[in-house]
């Protein structure tokens, strides 16, 4: 669809970055030792912190990817919410406080606490800069998606943009200024998503939602049919012709499309046949055609012959119904009683040219407040043991992967002592669960407002906002930029920390005094933001919202067997760090780039059948980290004994 | 320029208390975390089951983000009081001396 920019949304976007660009000059002047750059002087309140946390942790994937897959896929999108923030139990019960007593700079501190090994340095870096990476990549393809609806401008100008203003936050003034700019967004992230589930609720549901009575819901059109075994659909109304029909089995129900030609214009259009009413229903399009063009439903953008989408058919057994405000039960109640259109999504080919069809899915209420409609758990619609096994992986690597983070473990160095760290935890569980709770109403509220752009879901809580006033739209789109900025400068701190503490100076010895070092780090800052911004227009319209997902997964696999064992095992060995961060690294990385999701939509190879059918490798590669560090810290120990010869152990006894 | 891992706050004679603490509270909470995985795998239909207005899905997500704030607000509480009696332990015995 066609997004006219709002200039209130420059506005504020560029008052948000002047006030980003203060808070970085004022702070670079106080930030001059490495414990400044890093780890903000360790001085940051507990409260402060924690909203902090918050604004590091809602990543772009939190904020709009989650409320845009609630938005066409209702309670499974919400499964993301509950797992990111039961994550942060274990944060709090488990890794904070240790973290805090172990490290100073980057989380390989409390890795290598105990050990004082070079090799876990390297590894726990490379880590770290490979699961920064698999984060970073999608919130810079998000900010240079997020510019062309919002702001008007081309892709790679978005990532330019973010990617320019996050070095300057970052090596100016490092965690502190990082830190403050966390805090504003989180802060405001959590106070308008509040204001527009209030708005949602004022609002209430309608089965033609006009978006505040500002514009029609696209009434789509049916007409009657007739279906004839072997031969062409033919339709009643003389206006139309039947031009072509594609017959097909979808998800192991057969689906019918049809091509018609209107008489009046020429123009074609892609109906679907309901079998059961004997009805085409109106269907949307996006035509890749062979000259290089792309049509939205027969037309060019400019035309805006595509429409918003997402509307309840029947409310409480109403075809033609209006609830006003609604109260927080009845908002459920309402959607659990009523029958909601949600839009598949097909591909086919028309001679030359690839069309995209979106076609209408009515879905009773009470199947869109469950699980099942994204991930496969129920055997009864045809959930196979490995959809089972893929979902609970899932869900282990959200639980796992948060306290293993390198960019959300260094935010335990900023606060002045291990109680504060186990406050400002909880704060941060405190906002960051409001805020996921506040995800389900916004992402039903658009999945029954009339607002998705259902070629960019991800657009949905921005639109939603358009839907009650260009002020909260503008305001929405700053934050979602600023959502970004938040992030990729949490990202970026992490990173450079783990190249010029721990390989610059921790395993390469350089010696530096503090200035050098925190220059260093303000370099490998900078470096990380360009390479960041290279893969941001790299990896430009292609599909990346799932790698934050992996970065769980990585990170769980990698990072958290070894904190642990480090922890609550006192037999571990360095040895025994090193081969579980590397087994955990490898096996995971590895078993991703296997997969069938891999394979289709990141090699385009969906006809093959990849060699591993589980999409999330937790629960694969996590167990494997732990048995790997309990196997080789044995043999470590045991080859140890075994060294010590006779000889020496004698000697020893004698000199005791 | 030490950048060893800190070490002032190792006097904290509260520390093996809060992390047995730590560990039944997070395993209690993995449970309660467990079950929903494991209802969604192995009877996803209950998760469609009526409580109340609601069902059980948005009662059981909903509670596993707010059991997760009222578990982190007690063991904050234990967190305190343990770290404040060890305190007051270590300065009476210092007074002794």
């Amino acid at each position: 669809m066609k997004y006219i920019p709002s200039p209130w949304a420059i506005i504020i976007f560029i008052a948000f970055v002047i006030t980003v660009f203060a808070i970085s000059y004022y702070f670079a002047k106080r930030t001059r030792s490495c414990d400044g750059y890093f780890a903000a002087g360790g001085s940051i309140h507990w409260s402060v912190n924690g909203v902090a946390f918050a604004g590091d942790y809602l990543s772009a994937a939190s904020f709009l990817g989650i409320c845009g897959l609630i938005a066409v896929a209702g309670y499974d999108g919400f499964l993301y919410s509950i797992g990111y923030l039961a994550g942060w139990v274990m944060a709090l019960f488990v890794v904070a406080e240790p973290m805090k007593r172990l490290g100073k700079f980057t989380f390989a501190d409390a890795l290598d606490s105990k050990f004082k090994s070079k090799g876990i340095r390297l590894i726990a870096a490379i880590s770290t800069l490979i699961v920064s990476m698999f984060y970073l990549i999608p919130q810079m393809v998000g900010a240079g998606s997020l510019v062309t609806p919002l702001l008007g401008l081309p892709h790679w100008v978005g990532v330019l943009m973010v990617g320019s203003i996050v070095i300057i936050i970052v090596a100016t003034a490092g965690m502190a200024s990082t830190t403050y700019v966390q805090f504003i967004k989180g802060g405001m992230l959590v106070l308008f998503s509040l204001i527009i589930v209030v708005a949602i609720m004022l609002r209430g549901f309608s089965t033609a939602p006009d978006q505040g009575d500002t514009k029609d819901y696209h009434d789509f059109r049916t007409i009657q049919a007739a279906y004839a075994e072997g031969s062409l659909i033919s339709v009643e109304d003389s206006s139309y012709t039947v031009i072509d029909q594609w017959d097909m089995i979808q998800d192991d129900e057969e689906l019918t499309l049809v091509k018609l030609k209107n008489n009046a214009t020429g123009f074609t259009s892609i109906w679907k046949f309901n079998r059961e009413e004997g009805l085409l229903e109106e269907t949307l399009t996006v035509t890749q055609t062979a000259e290089g063009q792309t049509l939205y439903n027969g037309g060019t953008m400019d035309e805006e012959r595509f429409y918003q989408v997402g509307h309840m058919s029947e409310i409480n057994g109403e075809t033609d119904a209006q609830t006003g405000p609604v109260g927080i039960l009845s908002f459920f109640s309402t959607i659990k009683e009523s029958t909601v259109i949600r839009w598949e999504k097909l591909v086919i080919n028309d001679a030359e040219d690839r069309i995209t069809v979106y076609y209408q899915n009515p879905t009773p209420g009470r199947e869109v407040l469950r699980p099942g409609l994204v991930f496969k758990v129920d055997s009864d619609k045809g959930a196979t043991a490995t959809d089972k096994i893929d979902f609970a992986s899932l869900m282990l690597a959200l639980f796992f992967g948060t306290a293993a983070l390198p960019h959300i473990l260094i935010r335990y160095y900023t606060v002045p002592t291990p109680a504060c760290a186990r406050k400002s935890t909880i704060v941060a569980i405190a906002v960051i669960g409001f805020f996921y709770i506040l995800t389900l109403f916004i992402g039903l509220g658009a999945m029954t407002g009339g607002v998705v752009d259902i070629t960019n879901n991800n657009m949905s809580a921005p639109l939603l906002a358009r839907s009650f006033g260009i002020a909260l739209f503008a305001i929405i789109s700053a934050i979602a930029f600023a959502t970004v900025l938040g992030t990729v400068s949490g990202l970026i701190v992490a990173s450079s920390g783990a190249v010029a503490h721990d390989l610059m100076d921790k395993f390469l010895k350089i010696k530096m005094a503090d200035r050098s070092k925190v220059l260093a780090g303000k370099i490998s800052a900078i470096v990380v933001g360009c390479i960041a911004m290279v893969l941001g227009i790299v990896f430009k319209g292609m599909n990346v919202s799932y790698l934050v997902g992996w970065a769980f997964a990585i990170a769980a696999s990698a990072n958290l067997p070894a904190i642990l064992m480090i922890l609550f095992w006192k037999k571990t060995t360095a040895r025994g760090v090193m081969a579980s961060v590397l087994v955990g690294l490898i096996s995971s990385v590895t078993l991703i780039l296997l997969s069938q999701k891999t394979f289709n939509e990141v090699y385009h190879l969906s006809h093959l059948h990849a060699p591993v059918q589980i999409n999330n490798p937790a629960i694969i590669s996590v167990p494997l980290s732990f048995l790997t560090l309990v196997v080789a810290s044995i043999i470590d120990r045991k080859s140890k004994i075994t060294d010590e010869s006779p000889e020496s152990s004698e000697l020893q006894e004698a000199v005791d | 320029m030490g950048h060893g891992p800190a070490s002032k706050w190792d006097k904290d004679k509260s520390i093996p208390h809060k992390i047995r603490l730590g560990l039944w509270m997070f395993f209690a909470y993995l449970m309660f975390y467990g079950g929903f995985i494991i209802i969604n795998v192995w009877s996803p239909k209950l998760m469609g089951m009526d409580v109340g207005s609601l069902n059980l899905a948005i009662v059981y997500g909903f509670s596993l983000i707010i059991v997760a704030l009222i578990l982190a607000l007690i063991y904050n509480f234990l967190a305190n009081r343990l770290e404040r009696r060890f305190k007051e332990k270590e300065d009476a015995g210092k007074e002794v001396k």
